[in-house]
């Protein structure tokens, strides 16, 4: 129906480091498809950042791409040249970080910011000012005229962060990274974020890679999600699917400890025992099994592969084998 | 830079609340104003000789005297001043330039090209100030230019591993990160978002420095070094001075004063000017 955006096919990202090769991403499939928001769900150290850093190819400098490619718009982002990529960045991919405290230089005025990102339009600068001002006034910042000559101090982080959205929406790209817009911001301001990225959403039509470790978030805003364990993807499908038939013991889990999702008032709240496997020292079979309570022998065998189960949804559990084959 | 009017101003209201900052910005004014309108200040020609007039004390015709070859202390008192700005605001301004440059480059670029530069700047500043003037000056002569290149060889090290630190610092923050996420090509980064982080911790470095510089100018001026005779200097003048101290002490009052009034100027507004710039500095008044 609608095309592919963004392809990320079989990427294996592996870390240089001292201890030995730390592999941060395995193996890792899914897709973005025009216009379409896509939830990356994980708790942290599950490679989000390097899956995001990968696609925008700024990674430290001990990366190594093992195997796989990103596509995005049909051309591999990890062979294009430097200066494509720099032509990519910021026009076509955007990114909205996770601490609005920190994204904007503090010595320069947010008109300056937005006019300096501006900087392959041929436009004057008094065209760049005027669209700077539509695009404040886009995410709902009051008189931005005026605020255009104030310095990002003069802002609270709510506000800071909404700038970031309409620096990063200036340039009309395809696809927005949202990198855990909402985790600094209190939960109002995090409401009012997700509505105003909707709404956005629906004006630019641009696709979203919305990363987030708040599944309510992911539930409101997106139409499909890739539920990330240890470098892996899990799970992924619909939204819905995931949400109300997860098939894989970590979301479900996951689902389980969220907050939002719990009936009782509790004094502890419930959490998944046990930690992440060491990614440089990888047991073989599932990554999930040392944390799994319905662990199968063949769980410490063998990987589990990313199965269909039904029209978009998938899942990475041998349980789910078990239940096809029986 | 950017920095708009209203900012400049408010740095100057700044530093002109501070007492101290106050007594540097007369005392700064003062030099400055006299040395840009010298020519018109001086009563007489500071190069003149006037024999039958050597050795003065102070009197309404000579200010501060003459010196023993009748040359009025005070003119050359003046244009001593003009001459230790001559020398120090470019050696400073250059050396701030090329160590901005340098700087940024070691803190930006590639490692190997960082090793280098900070080899370079380690082996300038083991030699001693002083020394390495000798060496140039027994090579080249005595002259205002030597100075002026003698000076800003050796501070170059000093704000260049300034700039540098403040780069390194800058290269990992993550409104840069954000910036080259944006496509923002590495001069765009260098020159619109990471100078004008930079440039304001330079500029105080560069205020505190200036005395140093006049400080040395004299010094080498009065070992004989610095500017030629009859070019007046407040070092010459202090070297003449300091022959004939029992003869006439005005000649090292005229030379000393200036020296020491111009290093406390300076050093009363860069201090201040740090208090004003520097924000963390600043939230605790």
């Amino acid at each position: 129906m609608t095309e592919t955006l963004l392809e990320i096919d079989h990427l294996s990202v592996d870390y240089e480091t001292a201890r030995g090769n730390l592999q941060a991403l395995r193996d890792i499939t899914f897709n973005v498809k025009k216009g379409e928001i896509v939830g990356i769900v994980g708790e942290s150290g599950c490679g989000k950042s390097t899956l995001i850093s990968s696609i925008l190819r700024l990674t430290a400098p001990n990366t190594r791409f093992r195997q796989g490619e990103v596509r995005f718009k049909g051309s591999n982002l990890l062979q294009l040249s430097e200066r494509n990529m720099r032509d990519l960045r910021g026009d076509d991919i955007s990114i909205v970080f996770q601490d609005p405290m920190q994204t904007h230089n503090p010595v320069l005025s947010i008109g300056r910011q937005m006019v300096d990102i501006q900087h392959r339009s041929k436009a004057s600068k008094s065209e760049k000012l005027s669209k700077a001002a539509h695009m404040l006034g886009a995410v709902g910042i009051p008189d931005p005229e005026a605020r255009l000559k104030q310095f990002p101090h003069e802002f609270s982080g709510g506000m800071r962060q909404r700038i970031a959205i309409a620096m990063a929406l200036m340039s009309e790209p395809d696809l927005l990274i949202a990198d855990e817009p909402t985790t600094a911001l209190d939960a109002t301001l995090e409401v009012q974020i997700i509505e105003r990225l909707q709404k956005l959403q629906q004006e630019f039509h641009c696709a979203i890679l919305f990363i987030s470790h708040h599944l309510g978030v992911i539930a409101e805003l997106c139409d499909r999600v890739v539920v990330m364990y240890a470098g892996a993807v899990v799970e992924s499908g619909d939204v819905r699917e995931i949400f109300h038939n997860p098939k894989h013991p970590y979301t479900r889990r996951l689902i389980d400890c969220d907050p939002g999702h719990i009936k009782e008032r509790a004094r502890v709240l419930p959490t998944i025992p046990g930690e992440v496997p060491d990614l440089a020292n990888l047991p073989g079979g599932c990554i999930f099994r040392d944390r799994c309570d319905q662990a199968l022998p063949q769980c410490a065998v063998d990987v589990p592969p990313l199965e269909q189960l039904t029209a978009g949804h998938q899942a990475a559990c041998w349980l789910n084998q078990e239940e096809v084959h029986a | 830079m950017s920095k708009s009017r209203s900012e400049l101003s408010q740095i100057i209201h700044g530093v002109a609340r501070d007492p101290l900052g106050l007594m540097g910005l007369i005392i700064v004014g003062t030099i400055v104003v006299c040395a840009i309108f010298a020519v018109w200040i001086v009563p007489y020609d500071p190069v003149a000789m006037n024999i039958q007039d050597r050795l003065q004390g102070p009197s309404m015709t000579h200010l501060l005297g003459t010196d023993q070859l009748g040359r009025d202390t005070f003119s050359r008192v003046i244009m001593g001043g003009q001459v230790a700005l001559k020398v120090a605001l470019p050696a400073v301004f250059g050396a701030m330039v090329i160590g901005l440059t340098l700087g940024m480059i070691a803190g930006y670029g590639p490692k190997w090209l960082d090793n280098l530069l900070m080899l370079l700047f380690d082996t300038i500043r083991s030699f001693p100030t002083v020394m390495f003037a000798l060496a140039v000056v027994a090579l080249v002569g005595p002259s205002l230019q030597t100075v002026v290149v003698v000076v800003m060889a050796t501070s170059i090290p000093t704000y260049g591993r300034v700039a540098r630190t403040q780069t390194l610092t800058l290269r990992n923050s993550e409104f840069i990160l954000a910036e080259r996420s944006m496509g923002a090509s590495m001069l765009r980064i260098l020159g619109v978002h990471m100078l004008p982080n930079i440039i304001g911790v330079l500029a105080v470095l560069a205020a505190m420095d200036i005395p140093t510089v006049i400080a040395l100018e004299a010094g080498l001026s009065f070992l004989g070094l610095g500017v030629k005779p009859p070019t007046p200097s407040w070092g010459a003048l202090l070297k003449d001075g300091y022959a004939l101290i029992r003869q006439t002490p005005w000649l090292v009052v005229g030379g000393g004063l200036p020296i020491i009034l111009a290093t406390l100027g300076f050093t009363f507004l860069g201090e201040s000017l740090r208090d004003v710039v520097d924000p963390k500095l600043r939230k605790q008044r």
